[in-house]
């Protein structure tokens, strides 16, 4: 399971910054390295000279950074095994795996330092649609409360009869995202009925 | 299938937030008009629910674990334009939350999993159930099985096609290998989706909006989202699938790409034979494509003529047991 999203122990410079400055600035910055030329040039060096200087200021982990990564580098890895195929794939597969490395560190040190709720309120003041923002809020306030009870059902059917049979493990997988599909529709009819006593309209 | 940032490049990039922004707000537009005040919960819930859904692995092959993507599973339970922003949403948090696919390629991927994998999959579920004429439970899982697997090859393709357009692969390779890869993929996926299905109609029929015929999505939405796959297609993927040589140097020189796309990486793995189908491997990998089609959709079938009887067995005994 993917660790919480905000997990850093101390507040530092960045994490004081507006959401505004940190979003926008991840922008810039993600939008200039893709925008950068192909080929092995000294131009990458510019971003990622920048995103390794805010490294420090930002506090973040070596654990936050590898476990991150690992989602990012399956694929990058996978390109790069169809490159070895053929030398004049080398440089476009050098610049992407360096753009591709220099942005996701950069969604790193934005997510590292800003706690979703703050970006979700930034994207509202950018005119995000009203109901993707309702739907985006409970989505991240239910997220954790949805993972815990499939890892209880999970404990549960675990408990009651554990093989190694896949047949039966595909079953019961599947029942147990059927039953949890099941509840959180429960549980939006009683979100619903809060929502309302509390004179949502 | 998540892009990461780096891959494509800036007009690959702009041309596909542009589709996807497009098929947002299509969706936005159906699902204001269509959905009740006391749903508007479900779509945050059930964009959690696929969330969740996806950190479950199912165990595969050797050792190795794939797990569910649920864009088409969100559109048999919910009907296609909630799909396309619980979808959506989905990536957004990947991406905002987890850095789990790229900023820059957020449209792509909203595009590729939101709006083709739901869209042409939601439209695979509703010609599977066409074919077959039936309301019963059997044809619903196998459509939702066969659809799953459909929006799975088509998303990849999808990516394969903006890839080759980006310049990042070409498209010799990135076709046969996103295609190949993600119809063994998408097997695992059709079957997830039927036995998940499965288990909500079993449970709680009521639930699952594609079950009944009467859950269309009005002639807007299928026009606009047809429009939009066919624009997507012909933007990422046309400029490549043209199967004439000179054709396809003709767009690649007027786009600009030729000294990419006349040298492909892997040569076609039968060039002495030079059959009429098989002038490329993209060409020979679109062949197998269609041939994989009809195997799955026979294996769907017989999946659900297999395995739904036995469930239903098992329901009366619990219900005769009450």
């Amino acid at each position: 399971m993917l660790p919480p999203a905000t997990d850093s122990p101390r507040v530092t410079t960045l994490h004081r910054l507006s959401p505004t400055v940190k979003l926008g600035g991840a922008l810039l910055i993600i939008l200039t390295t893709v925008l950068l030329p192909r080929g092995v040039s000294w131009a990458y060096a510019m971003p990622a000279a920048l995103v390794f200087l805010l490294w420090p200021l930002s506090g973040m982990t070596f654990v936050y950074i590898w476990r991150r990564m690992l989602l990012a580098e399956f694929f990058i890895v996978g390109f790069a095994l169809f490159s070895l195929f053929h030398e004049a794939a080398r440089p476009v597969f050098f610049s992407a795996f360096a753009k591709s490395n220099i942005c996701v560190f950069t969604l790193l040190l934005l997510t590292w330092t800003t706690p979703f709720h703050l970006i979700l309120n930034e994207l509202r003041r950018w005119r995000l649609p009203g109901i993707m923002v309702t739907t985006l809020a409970l989505m991240v306030r239910y997220l954790p409360v949805l993972v815990e009870e499939s890892s209880r059902m999970q404990r549960a059917r675990a408990s009651r009869g554990f093989t190694r049979r896949k047949g039966v493990a595909w079953s019961n997988l599947t029942m147990i995202i059927g039953q949890l599909f099941i509840r959180s529709a429960d549980r939006a009819e009683r979100i619903y009925l809060a929502m309302c006593a509390r004179g949502w309209k | 299938m998540h892009l990461p940032d780096g891959f494509l490049d800036a007009k690959t990039a702009l041309l596909s937030y542009g589709v996807a922004a497009a098929g947002v707000s299509i969706a936005l537009r159906q699902v204001r008009s269509a959905l009740k005040p006391r749903e508007v919960p479900l779509l945050g819930l059930s964009a959690a629910f696929v969330f969740a859904a996806q950190m479950l692995n199912f165990p595969v092959l050797g050792g190795t674990s794939g797990h569910l993507v649920g864009g088409v599973l969100a559109a048999v339970l919910l009907g296609p334009s909630a799909a396309v922003l619980v979808i959506t949403c989905v990536l957004m948090v990947q991406c905002l939350m987890f850095a789990d696919g790229g900023l820059s390629a957020l449209g792509a991927n909203v595009f590729n999993m939101g709006i083709l994998g739901v869209g042409s999959g939601y439209a695979a579920f509703r010609a599977a159930k066409w074919l077959v004429r039936s309301e019963d439970i059997r044809a619903t899982v196998f459509a939702s099985a066969f659809a799953g697997w459909c929006g799975t090859v088509l998303a990849s393709i999808g990516c394969a096609g903006q890839l080759a357009l980006s310049g990042t692969a070409p498209w010799s390779v990135a076709f046969p290998a996103m295609a190949s890869i993600h119809m063994l993929i998408g097997v695992g996926e059709g079957l997830a989706t039927g036995l998940v299905v499965l288990a909500v109609l079993r449970v709680r029929p009521t639930l699952v909006a594609g079950a009944g015929h009467g859950a269309g999505e009005g002639r807007f939405g299928v026009v606009g989202y047809g429009l939009l796959i066919v624009l997507g297609l012909v933007l990422f993927v046309a400029p490549f699938a043209c199967p004439w040589p000179d054709g396809l140097e003709n767009v690649a020189r007027t786009l600009g790409f030729s000294h990419r796309a006349v040298d492909p990486l892997i040569h076609a793995p039968i060039p002495e034979y030079h059959l009429p189908w098989a002038v490329s491997p993209a060409l020979a990998t679109a062949f197998a494509g269609c041939v994989g089609t009809g195997v799955v959709f026979v294996a769907a079938y017989a999946m659900a003529r297999l395995l739904v009887p036995a469930f239903e067995g098992g329901k009366k005994d619990a219900t005769s047991g009450n």
